[in-house]
């Protein structure tokens, strides 16, 4: 194929060699193509150019005729596709030589393979990846714009403590919960890039909520409260989980979805308007947290019958783990029941007590109502229910 | 039992250890046992090469040169076994600023000319070879400003090069040599400012490295070397990432007639003299 290119003035120095890559894209080795040009140096820049990518050229009267080397094309010929683009053909297994590349691209043969842990779509796909990425890109929220920071704080300073003793558990909680989805994001195949994305920034969420955690801890106090031998401990469980699903069930279904109610519980007791609007936000980001674990955990239980038996397991396992650990630090527990009671009035303490039952009671509903729509029998559901951590996460 | 062969190169970028143990890995495959030798500077593998330190030299044309005379002296006999499609008919240039007062050779007179690298074949041998070949001489009708950049190394790093190149625009100096490749790669990358310069004067055309062995090597593992370099192709997606990096698209057979320009330049500046004598070959 014979073809031409009028430069006209343009050399190298100002873009030459962007419209001979575009004749070199569409060339195939042997084809020719006659340029004109009045650029000074260009045929000084031409010769180097053509001898570098392995082309014969030739000064005539007119111009220069070039003919395209045997290595035309050559890092496309072998190159694969990294699958398609759309979400919805996503591959069954995302090779390792597909690498970094971008769903859809196609990829030069030849280079060195990255592997990645987690590939497969049966491990970690789900179809409604995409859509539920989207929504928690449109939900995400500033924590100096949209908290109250300025809101006044009247409440007794023995209120205050076990405000700043319940965030201080939620700081060490969400570290924890930062921790599971940033590690796992690095261990998806990026063909599967809903997932990595959905993970990165469920892991920016985590990140957040230690900020404004932290920054409402700091409003009247200097010191943090107390992290616990046990505490941590039932935290360590999860932060070493090295199986996708079985994460997903113990932080985002049983863990996350414990901590819905007690958000919910913290927003209502909450003894200033900073901290309520605080544990408001916390509390819809971690709905979709748990709505991610649902979809994915609840579409793999149904293609895979062995899937819910492993995921018992892994609730035994860590029930087994954690047996000989305190379980919730005493002085959360306390903190929850005077946040609710509002002061040390023994007829006001007796009421938080109670709420504080209550929220128990709730969590323990909310468990076993996911549990049983991840496919699990009433019975089943209740067991295990009650065998997660005293901890809430 | 398999061939084995063993190559001299000189490290003038860490990416040569990738090359090789590329290369290393590739010749193994095909079975030929090869190995390499680093030198830190060319004149060092030459003398390494008589000494029988390895079978093969990964030459500059100037280390070509070198020991293509010791060879003579010696009463024996070099030869250019293969070398890349690039490195053949090179040029370099003479760069002034384009609002300069040089318009000509001749107005280099008195004036201050920057080349790279003191041993570099094209930024520095060449260029005043072919300003002596046009009655300018250095040191006598011009003044000489080297940017000495890995010495030993034969040019073989773009540093002289692009500091030179950068003198020129900032008007330190009246001309910079340079190859076209790299008066290309500056002209693109916006080291070389648009319209800020001006190509004065160009070389001849000439050859760069190749793959020199000697008489009495074993014939037939340079045999097979030779024919898996020639039929390596870079459509082969296993060795293209080495030929990237050796910046080629195809081994040639080796050709020893672009380096007339190099043995002039040898000649008249006797820049060999001090070597060839420490190898009795003067």
């Amino acid at each position: 194929m014979r073809r031409s290119l009028a430069l006209a003035g343009l050399g190298f120095d100002r873009g030459a060699g962007v419209l001979l890559a575009r004749e070199l894209r569409r060339a195939q080795p042997g084809d020719e193509l006659e340029i004109t040009g009045s650029a000074r140096e260009l045929g000084l820049h031409l010769a180097a150019w053509a001898r570098a990518g392995g082309h014969a050229l030739v000064e005539g009267r007119g111009g220069w005729a070039l003919r395209f080397g045997p290595s035309t094309q050559a890092r496309r010929r072998g190159a694969q596709r990294a699958g398609a683009p759309e979400p919805s053909s996503v591959a069954e297994h995302a090779r390792p030589c597909w690498g970094l590349a971008a769903r859809g691209a196609l990829v030069e043969a030849g280079g060195q393979a990255l592997g990645f842990r987690l590939d497969r779509a049966e491990e970690i796909w789900f179809s409604s990846a995409a859509e539920l990425y989207r929504a928690a890109a449109a939900a995400q929220w500033d924590p100096s714009a949209d908290i109250p920071w300025d809101a006044p704080l009247e409440h007794p300073d023995e209120v205050e403590d076990a405000l700043v003793c319940v965030l201080t558990f939620l700081i060490e909680n969400e570290t924890a919960a930062l921790l599971v989805p940033a590690r796992f994001a690095t261990q998806v195949h990026p063909h599967f890039r809903e997932v990595v994305q959905l993970l990165a920034l469920q892991a920016a969420e985590e990140a957040r909520h230690i900020e404004v955690f932290s920054r409402r801890a700091a409003l009247r106090r200097g010191e943090l409260g107390l992290s616990t031998v046990g505490g941590q401990a039932s935290l360590r469980t999860l932060v070493e989980e090295p199986d996708f699903a079985r994460a997903a069930l113990l932080l985002s279904v049983l863990g996350e979805g414990t901590f819905l109610n007690l958000l919910a519980f913290l927003r209502e007791h909450a003894p200033d308007a900073a901290s309520a609007e605080i544990m408001r936000r916390v509390a819809i980001d971690e709905a979709r947290h748990v709505a991610f674990a649902m979809a994915h955990l609840g579409e793999h239980a149904r293609a895979d019958a062995t899937l819910r038996a492993r995921l018992a397991a892994a609730i035994t396992q860590r029930h087994e783990a954690l047996r000989a650990s305190a379980g919730l630090n005493e002085e959360v527990f306390d903190a929850l029941v005077l946040l609710a009671a509002g002061s040390f009035d023994p007829e006001a303490i007796a009421q938080g007590h109670a709420r504080v039952q209550e929220l128990l009671g709730q969590m323990d509903a909310g468990r076993r109502l996911r549990l049983r729509k991840l496919g699990f029998d009433e019975r089943e559901a209740a067991e295990l229910s009650g065998l997660h951590t005293r901890n809430f996460m | 039992m398999p061939h084995s062969i063993r190559l001299g190169a000189v490290a003038y970028d860490p990416k040569v250890v990738t090359i090789w143990d590329g290369f290393q890995a590739f010749f193994a495959a095909h079975g030929l046992a090869f190995d390499y030798v680093l030198y830190t500077n060319y004149e060092r593998q030459v003398e390494q090469h008589f000494a029988g330190a390895f079978d093969v030299a990964w030459n500059s044309p100037l280390a070509w040169i070198e020991t293509e005379r010791v060879a003579r002296a010696r009463n024996t006999r070099a030869s250019a076994l293969a070398m890349r499609d690039t490195d053949c008919d090179l040029r370099s240039v003479i760069a002034v600023r384009e609002e300069g007062p040089v318009r000509s050779l001749a107005h280099l007179a008195g004036k201050v000319v920057g080349v790279g690298a003191q041993d570099s074949p094209q930024a520095t041998l060449i260029p005043l070879e072919h300003l002596a070949q046009h009655g300018l001489l250095a040191g006598r009708d011009f003044e000489v400003r080297r940017f000495d950049v890995l010495v030993g190394k034969h040019g073989d790093h773009v540093g002289g090069e692009r500091l030179a190149a950068q003198a020129l625009v900032r008007g330190e100096i009246d001309a910079a040599c340079m190859i076209d490749g790299n008066h290309l790669a500056f002209s693109t990358d916006g080291s070389l400012p648009r319209a800020s310069t001006r190509v004065l004067d160009r070389t001849g055309l000439f050859d760069h490295c190749n793959f020199t062995v000697l008489d009495g090597a074993d014939a037939a593992p340079i045999a097979r070397l030779r024919e898996l370099l020639l039929g390596m192709r870079y459509d082969d997606a296993a060795v293209r990432p080495l030929m990237d990096l050796e910046g080629l698209k195809a081994w040639l057979p080796g050709r020893t007639s672009g380096y007339a320009l190099l043995e002039q330049a040898c000649d008249r500046s006797r820049w060999l003299a001090p070597f060839l004598r420490s190898m009795g070959a003067a």
